[in-house]
């Protein structure tokens, strides 16, 4: 231990003055860290699927051919979020599909309130880890969809379960959920 | 450099010499003590105003049915209730001890930086009077628990957000830099020959702690100013329709809240193995692995927040990980048990109140670390998680372990911050009566959850109607216990038997090699240590 740094009444202003410093730096550095939890959240999630975030861009079409041998079912499912008086769901509650294969469905919306409304639909795939197989070709969800007062729309999704699709998973659930956007849109 | 260091300490002792009187005494301090009893005192307040809360829950919860109040008051009850307890009540009093003694404890004359200290006291009360004046506006107080899920707390939020996260706000600048003193003080003014490896324990964990809240606080700050522009800007962190995702706010919450458990309990470690050596006139069995022990359990609890999300459907790698980990924290917990026993086995016994509190501490505190081990089970936790049963275990943890410690430290150490011996009598009834009331209170709160109570429900099914009553009794004695203690530190402050300079023939430390009551300035030169 050099001279400086034993505690003696001399040297401890300019200690004290260090330390708080680093620890001050410390501070800042896990103020910020809080934050960049949020991008690392996410590329974690895009990565391993985990919290069942589909993609939001259109997939490629599918060139790896078509799975005959395996069936998966893959079952729709919809909600509205608090106070958007919207009619929504899907046209049908279920399909079955080989891996690789091609589906066109579709769901109903019809706006139920006398304004304007914008609504965003949110997918969600249970369980998580199927979330990076369902690949998306045309969905409803890439996009924001205002309805007029009473008006109606059937909203086509078009999408394939990917061949990779692990062995275990044999019933895919995908759940919609319509948000209210109209406010963030105005501005 | 040596002329300019000379004139500072100059003006400092010219500082020192002057002691105001009144309330500007108070207002004004920078002296460690001065600021220490605040602290103190600001902590016993906020103790009694989160108690009266809980009666109020009680209350309710004295018969099934909707008797006193509505579910929403109930729900500010219980967040506010949580709040205050967890930022108001714990945690200012352990840093009210971190102020009054560590400068004692390694032979210094102050805090390193003691107007800092003034700051960090004199915030808090304005961060409460924040929070808790939300009771009195048209919105209600915070009534989305104190762990403020998104988006309970921002699109469910009944308005009250705002002063929810300036309180908390103002809370952790508060307990920042309380901690930043800590670590300067402990790292820069032991005296000549207190290396680290003789510091006292209080102050070796204290020194961990403080660096949990250098890591962990901004956290929670970057978490609430988060949650504030979601709610009052149109951000969507925790927002799904917007991109965000509410999971990721229990994630970036638990990644703060439980090394913030660990905030609240290691400063008690610290006191328990002061105290249960000075009784048992025996050293602290294995004083370096306490040191590591506590190292460990800090290290450990950045790594296992998911343990209180296991149903929020992650991946079973994430459970089973979590889980170990988990468990593992149970490890270093034990060998401190352990060194507790050890420390006590075949020790010349005495069982003055402090070291009563501190048995109670030992014993009870396991209990509770035995509930967290089967809550850390994931299988076991889907079926107990959110019921009464989790409300058991932390009270365990938190009332029996922190508030117990806090209790027995002040009886410890009360004789030298008064100069006063305190009333045996009165003492050994706050003990005994908190003893079987804090039981009656939380032990029936086990089965209550096993049988499936849902946790932050102001009503109840039948069945459950006779366990709740003796728990809002014992609730009620609890709470009524505490005036004892009250009476008990105003009759010591006002006078009573002088206490020598170490009232405790086990005792050791510095702090007790100064007069009691120790006077306004101690160690302005530094001991000799060997
Ligand atoms: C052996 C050590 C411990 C283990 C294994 C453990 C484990 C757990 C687990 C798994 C939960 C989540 C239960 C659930 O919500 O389903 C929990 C909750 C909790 N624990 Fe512990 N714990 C331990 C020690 C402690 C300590 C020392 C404290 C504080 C001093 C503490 C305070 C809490 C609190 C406050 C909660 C509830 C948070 C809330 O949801 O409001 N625990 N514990
Ligand atoms: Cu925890």
């Amino acid at each position: 231990m050099s001279i400086e740094q034993q505690p003696t009444p001399e040297n401890n202003k300019v200690n004290t003055a260090n330390t708080v410093k680093k620890l001050v730096l410390v501070v800042f550095a896990m103020f910020g860290f809080g934050f960049a939890l949020v991008p690392l959240y996410d590329v974690f999630c895009d990565i391993t699927g985990l919290n069942g975030k589909t993609s939001t861009t259109a997939a490629n079409v599918n060139e790896a051919g078509i799975d005959e041998s395996r069936t998966i079912t893959v079952q729709f499912i919809s909600r509205t979020a608090k106070g958007i008086p919207w009619q929504f769901e899907p046209m049908v509650n279920e399909i079955k599909v080989h891996p690789g294969e091609m589906k066109l469905v579709k769901f109903y919306a019809k706006n139920e309130s006398p304004n304007a409304i914008v609504g965003q639909a949110v997918p969600s795939v249970s369980p998580g880890q199927a979330a990076v197989y369902f690949q998306k070709i045309e969905c409803f969800c890439f996009n924001s969809q205002p309805l007029k007062a009473q008006e109606d729309v059937e909203m086509a999704l078009q999408f394939y379960v990917d061949t990779e699709l692990p062995e275990e998973v044999t019933t895919i659930t995908l759940s919609y959920t319509l948000y209210d956007i109209t406010s963030s849109v105005e501005t | 450099m040596t002329t300019e260091a000379i004139h500072d300490s100059h003006e400092h002792d010219d500082h020192h010499d002057h002691k105001m009187t009144g309330i500007k005494r108070w207002l004004y301090t920078t002296n460690h003590k001065d600021i220490g009893t605040l602290y103190l005192w600001f902590a016993f307040i906020m103790l009694l105003v989160g108690g009266a809360l809980a009666m109020g829950i009680r209350a309710e919860l004295f018969q099934p049915g909707l008797q006193l109040m509505e579910p929403d008051f109930f729900n500010q009850l219980t967040t506010v209730h949580g709040l205050i307890m967890v930022f108001g009540a714990i945690m200012p009093a352990f840093t009210g001890f971190a102020n009054w003694m560590i400068p004692m404890m390694i032979g210094a004359p102050d805090m390193a930086l003691p107007r800092m200290n003034n700051w960090s006291f004199w915030i808090l009360p304005f961060a409460f009077a924040i929070l808790l004046s939300s009771f009195f506006m048209d919105s209600g107080a915070p009534n989305f628990g104190w762990t403020f899920y998104a988006p309970l707390s921002s699109t469910y939020s009944n308005g009250s957000t705002a002063f929810f996260v300036f309180a908390v706000h103002i809370m952790g600048v508060s307990s920042i830099m309380g901690a930043i003193n800590v670590i300067v003080t402990i790292m820069n003014m032991r005296a000549p020959g207190m290396t680290y490896m003789k510091m006292p324990l209080f102050v070796w964990t204290f020194f961990i702690t403080a660096y949990l809240l250098i890591a962990v606080m901004p956290v929670l700050a970057g978490v609430v100013t988060m949650l504030l522009t979601d709610t009052y800007f149109g951000t969507s962190f925790f927002d799904a329709a917007g991109g965000g995702d509410p999971v990721m706010f229990q994630h970036i919450f638990w990644f703060f809240g439980h090394p913030e458990v660990y905030i609240m309990i290691l400063p008690a470690f610290g006191i328990v193995s002061t105290i249960i050596p000075a009784f048992a006139r025996k050293r602290l069995f294995g004083y370096s692995s306490m040191v590591y022990a506590t190292a460990s359990i800090a290290f450990l609890s950045f790594i296992v927040w998911a343990h209180h999300m296991f149903t929020t459907g992650m991946p079973l790698f994430g459970e089973l990980f979590f889980m170990y980990c988990t468990m593992l924290i149970a490890v270093p917990t034990g060998v401190k048990v352990f060194n507790w026993v050890a420390t006590m086995w075949r020790g010349s016994m005495s069982f003055e109140v402090p070291m009563l509190f501190s048995i109670a501490f030992v014993i009870l505190f396991t209990i509770g670390g035995f509930s967290g081990l089967m809550l850390a089970m994931t299988p076991i936790d889907f079926q107990y998680h959110d019921t009464y049963f989790v409300v058991a275990h932390f009270h365990y943890v938190l009332v029996t372990g922190s508030l117990f410690s806090i209790f027995a430290g002040t009886y410890y150490w009360l004789p030298k911050w008064t100069g006063n011996m305190y009333s045996d009598k009165l003492s050994k009834a706050h003990f005994w009566c908190s003893l079987i009331s804090v039981n009656l209170l939380f032990f029936p709160m086990h089965f209550l959850g096993l049988a499936g109570m849902p946790r932050r429900i102001p009503d109840y099914a039948l069945q459950f109607a006779d366990f709740n009553m003796w728990v809002s009794i014992g609730g009620f004695a609890f709470g009524l216990s505490q005036l004892i203690f009250l009476a008990v530190v105003i009759k010591c402050i006002k006078g009573g038997e002088k206490a020598e300079a170490k009232p405790w023939d086990g005792a050791e430390g510095l702090e007790w090699t100064v007069p009691s009551p120790a006077p306004y300035h101690t160690f302005e030169t530094p001991p000799k240590i060997d």
